[in-house]
C-alpha cells in the first residue's frame, strides 16, 4: 500500500463521487472518465499493463463516448430543476451496500490465498491470449454472443421503418 | 565504445549522448533523468517537425495547384511557421460567454497530452524507444482513443452549434475508423506474436538477399497497410475525411470557438497525431527503423524512421491536394460496409497465412481471396446508384 | 474498378507538382510587388482631376459646377466654389474649385462623377495602391493629390483621352471661329456704325448652379 495507491484511490473515488453529485450530466460523464482513468492507473500500478490499457481503450475511448452521446441525443443539456437525487435513493443505497458487502466478503475471503502465489506473476499478452481462448473460451463465446445480440438489437431499433405508408 | 565502428556510433549517437549526460548524475537518479531526456527529445523533435511540415504542406499544396505557396518570410518562405507561431501567441484568447470554462480550458490540454503520450512507445531508432512496454501497441491505441474525449470536450463546452456538430461528426468518424485501425494492426500481432513495438520491428529486421522482410510485402500486409492508411487519414481528420472541420459547412468544427494559442494547440495536436500514426504505420508495416535494403544498413536507423514518416506525411499532403471532401453518409458507408468487412477478411487471410506454412500456395490463396473480395464488394457497394428524391426522416 | 479514379487524380496532382518546377507557364501567379501586370485601359479605381499645361493649379479643368458633388451616390465629393473667375481653355471666364476633396474610404468607384462631368475634368484613375497608415486624413484626398496632368490621362486611358482631346480641340476651334466671326461682324458693324458696343454675348454663358 504505497503513496501512489492512495493517490490513485483518492482520484478514483473523487471521480466517482463527482459523477454522482454533479448536476450537469455531461460533467458527470466526464467525472466518470476520471474514475475510469484512476482505475486504469491502479491496474498499471499493479503491473497489469494489458488490463490497464484495455481499460483506457474500452472505457475512456468507447464507454464514455457512448455515455455522452446518449446524453446528448436523449435530452436537452439544460440543468435539471429538481435535485440530483431520485426519489428511490434509499433503495439504491441498499443495493449499493449489498454489492459492497458481497465484494468485501470476496476480497476478505481471498486474502489468505494471495501470499502463497508468486508476488508478481509475469503475465504476458501471450498468456492472456492463451487463457482467453483456452480456459475461458466459453465465457468469451458467451460474451461475444451477447454483444452480437446487442448489436443486432441496436440495428433493428435504429432501422428505417419500411412498412410505414409512403405519403 | 572506441572499438565500435563509426556507423554504429552514429546510429546510437542519441543513446550515447543521453548516457553521457546522465553519467554525471548519481546512479540513483539515472533512470529518471534518462526518461526526462527522452521526453525532452520527443517534445522538441516532433513539434519542430510539425513546424517544418506546415510550410512543406503549404508549399506542396501550392505546387499541386500550380501556385507558389508561401515564399515571403525568410528564404523561400521557410520562416513562415515562426511568423504563424508569433501570430498565434499574441492573439487574444477569446472564451465565449456561455462556454463551460473549465472543460473549454482542459480540452486542448487533454488532446496534447494524449497525443504526446503516444510517442512514448514508438521505436524511432535502434534502442531508441522511451518506454519499451510489453503491450506498447495497446498503449498507443488507448492514447489514440483518449483523444476522442478531448474532441467531445472541445465541441460540447463551446456552446456553439458548429462546434457541437463538428464534435459529433469527429467522434462518429474516429470511432468508426478506429475499429479498422485496430483490426488492421491485429493481423500484425497475429503474425508477430507480440504487442511490443520493438519486437515487431525486430521481427521485420531481417533480409532475404538484400530485400527486407517487411510486412507490407505480403498480401495481408499490403491490404492491412492500405486500410491502416485510410483509417489513419480519417482518424487525424485529414482530407478527404476532414468533415469534422469542414470549413465550408461548420466553420472549423469542434475548435471553432478557440482562438490564439489554444487554436494552435489543436492544430499542433492534429499534426502530431498524424506523425504518431505515420510512425505507427511505419513501425507495423514498413519495418520501423530498419533499412529498406540490407546494403543500406550503414545509414543510421533514426534517419530511416524519420524518412519513412516524412514519406507518409508527403502522401497525406498529396491526397489532401487531390481528393474532395466526402459526405457524411459516404464516409460511414465506406467505413462500415467496405473497409471493416475487408479488414475482417484480412484477419482470416492472416490466419490462413499463419497456418499454411512456407511455400507459394499461401501467396496465391491470400492474394486471390483479398483481390476477389476487393473487386466484388467494391463493385457491389459502389455501383452508380439512381438517386431519387431525398427523404428526410425526422423533418417531415 | 474501385480506386481507379483516385489513382488518376493522384497522377494529375503529381504532374502538377513536378510540372510547376519545370515549366514556368504553369505558374500563373504574378509576384505582385516585384512583378506587375500592366493595368487594363478600362480599369477604374478612384477619380482624379485632369489639368492642362505645366501648373496643376492654373490648369485644372474643373469649373466647380458641383454636378458631380450632387450626383455622387455615397456623397464622397466636397467642392468649395471660388469667388473670382479665370479664363478656361476657350478663353471663357469660369469659376474654379478652391477646395475639391474626395474621401477614398467612402468612394465606391462607380464612375458616375465621370459620366456627368460636362467639362471632362474628372476621370477615373487606375492606381490602386491607396493604402495608408492614417485612416482619416490619409484617405481624404484634396485637389493637390487628386490633380493629374493630361499626359498622365493619356498614359492610362489613351483612347478615351484622345477622344476628349479631339472634342476639346473642336470646341476650341469652333469658339475661336465664332470669336473671329463675332470680331469680324463687330469690325464690320464698327465700320458701319462706330457707336455700337463690342461683343455683348460673351458673359452669361457659364456652367453653373
Amino acid at each position: 500500500m504505497s503513496v501512489v495507491f492512495y493517490l490513485l484511490a483518492a482520484m478514483t473515488i473523487a471521480g466517482g463521487l463527482a459523477a454522482v453529485l454533479l448536476k450537469q450530466l455531461v460533467h458527470a460523464a466526464l467525472a466518470v472518465t476520471v474514475a475510469f482513468a484512476g482505475l486504469a492507473l491502479l491496474y498499471l500500478d499493479l503491473d497489469a499493463q494489458f488490463a490497464g490499457f484495455a481499460q483506457i481503450l474500452v472505457y475512456i475511448g468507447a464507454v464514455t463516448i457512448l455515455i455522452v452521446f446518449a446524453i446528448l441525443l436523449t435530452r436537452s443539456s439544460d440543468l435539471p430543476k429538481e435535485g440530483v437525487f431520485s426519489g428511490t435513493w434509499a433503495v439504491g443505497l441498499m443495493i449499493a451496500a449489498g454489492v459492497f458487502a458481497v465484494l468485501g466478503w470476496a476480497v476478505l475471503a481471498s486474502v489468505r490465498v494471495v501470499p502463497q502465489q508468486s508476488p508478481a506473476p509475469a503475465v504476458t499478452v501471450r498468456d492472456i491470449g492463451n487463457a482467453l481462448v483456452g480456459r475461458y473460451a466459453l465465457p468469451l463465446e458467451i460474451v461475444g454472443l451477447l454483444l452480437t445480440a446487442a448489436t443486432v438489437g441496436a440495428v433493428i431499433v435504429a432501422m428505417h421503418e419500411k412498412e410505414r405508408p409512403k405519403g | 565504445m572506441a572499438t565500435t565502428p563509426f556507423s554504429t556510433q552514429l546510429d546510437q549517437i542519441f543513446v550515447l549522448l543521453r548516457d553521457w549526460l546522465v553519467g554525471y548524475l548519481p546512479a540513483a537518479y539515472r533512470p529518471a533523468a534518462g526518461a526526462v531526456l527522452g521526453v525532452l527529445g520527443i517534445i522538441s523533435v516532433f513539434p519542430a517537425l510539425f513546424a517544418l511540415t506546415t510550410v512543406f504542406e503549404r508549399k506542396g499544396l501550392g505546387r499541386m495547384q500550380n501556385r507558389f505557396g508561401p515564399n515571403r518570410v525568410g528564404p523561400y518562405g521557410f520562416f513562415q511557421p515562426v511568423a504563424d507561431g508569433i501570430k498565434a501567441l499574441i492573439k487574444e484568447d477569446v472564451i465565449p460567454f456561455r462556454a463551460d470554462g473549465v472543460v473549454h480550458f482542459v480540452a486542448p490540454i487533454v488532446l496534447l497530452v494524449t497525443v504526446f503520450m503516444g510517442f512514448a512507445v514508438l521505436p524511432v531508432g535502434r534502442n531508441m524507444v522511451l518506454a519499451d512496454m510489453d503491450s506498447g501497441l495497446l498503449f498507443f491505441f488507448a492514447m489514440g482513443a483518449a483523444t476522442e474525449l478531448s474532441v467531445f470536450m472541445a465541441g460540447w463546452s463551446s456552446r456553439n452549434k458548429y462546434s457541437l456538430l463538428g464534435a459529433m461528426r469527429g467522434i462518429a468518424q474516429m470511432i468508426s475508423y478506429e475499429v479498422v485501425l485496430l483490426l488492421s494492426a491485429v493481423s500484425i500481432v497475429m503474425i508477430g506474436g507480440s504487442l511490443s513495438l520493438s519486437k515487431i520491428v525486430e521481427a521485420q529486421n531481417s533480409y532475404t538477399g538484400i530485400f527486407p522482410h517487411w510486412y507490407v510485402f505480403t498480401p495481408w500486409g499490403l491490404a492491412g497497410f492500405l486500410m491502416f492508411g485510410v483509417a489513419a487519414t480519417a482518424e487525424t481528420n485529414r482530407c478527404p475525411f476532414d468533415l469534422p472541420e469542414g470549413e465550408s459547412e461548420i466553420v472549423a468544427g469542434y475548435f471553432t470557438e478557440y482562438s490564439g494559442f489554444k487554436f494552435a494547440i489543436f492544430f499542433i495536436g492534429e499534426y502530431l497525431a498524424m506523425f504518431s500514426l505515420s510512425g505507427m504505420a511505419t513501425t507495423l508495416f514498413l519495418g520501423g527503423w530498419s533499412a529498406p535494403l540490407s546494403i543500406l544498413n550503414f545509414i543510421p536507423s533514426w534517419i530511416w524512421f524519420f524518412g519513412k514518416v516524412m514519406i507518409f506525411i508527403f502522401v497525406f499532403i498529396w491526397v489532401r491536394g487531390t481528393l474532395p471532401r466526402l459526405r457524411q453518409d459516404q464516409l460511414m458507408n465506406f467505413a462500415w460496409k467496405f473497409v471493416l468487412p475487408l479488414s475482417l477478411v484480412n484477419l482470416i487471410v492472416t490466419a490462413l497465412w499463419r497456418f499454411m506454412g512456407e511455400g507459394w500456395l499461401r501467396w496465391v490463396v491470400s492474394t486471390a481471396i483479398l483481390a476477389a473480395f476487393y473487386v466484388l464488394v467494391g463493385r457491389a457497394s459502389f455501383r452508380r446508384k439512381n438517386i431519387g428524391l431525398r427523404s428526410y426522416r425526422y423533418a417531415e | 474498378m474501385l480506386g481507379e479514379g483516385i489513382l488518376k487524380g493522384l497522377a494529375e496532382t503529381a504532374k502538377n507538382f513536378f510540372g510547376s518546377y519545370v515549366s514556368k507557364e504553369r505558374l500563373t501567379t504574378v509576384q505582385y510587388p516585384e512583378e506587375r501586370i500592366p493595368t487594363v485601359e478600362n480599369a477604374r479605381v478612384f477619380p482624379f482631376l485632369v489639368y492642362d499645361g505645366p501648373d496643376w493649379e492654373a490648369g485644372l479643368r474643373c469649373v466647380s459646377c458641383q454636378i458631380c458633388e450632387k450626383e455622387c451616390p455615397p456623397k464622397c465629393i466636397f467642392i468649395e466654389k471660388s469667388k473670382d473667375k479665370k479664363p478656361d481653355f476657350v478663353g471663357k471666364m469660369q469659376f474654379y474649385p478652391v477646395r475639391f476633396d474626395i474621401d477614398t474610404s467612402v468612394c465606391m468607384s462607380c464612375q458616375i462623377c465621370v459620366e456627368v462631368c460636362p467639362f471632362d475634368a474628372i476621370r477615373m484613375n487606375t492606381g490602386f495602391e491607396l493604402a495608408t497608415g492614417d485612416r482619416f486624413g490619409g484617405l481624404l484626398l484634396d485637389r493637390k493629390h487628386l490633380a493629374h496632368s493630361n499626359e498622365y490621362y493619356h498614359s492610362i486611358h489613351p483612347t478615351e483621352a484622345a477622344e476628349v482631346d479631339a472634342r476639346r480641340a473642336e470646341e476650341k476651334a469652333a469658339a475661336e471661329a465664332k470669336a473671329k466671326a463675332a470680331a469680324e461682324a463687330a469690325a464690320a458693324k464698327a465700320a458701319a456704325a462706330p457707336a455700337a458696343a463690342p461683343a455683348p454675348t460673351k458673359q452669361p454663358a457659364e456652367g453653373g448652379s
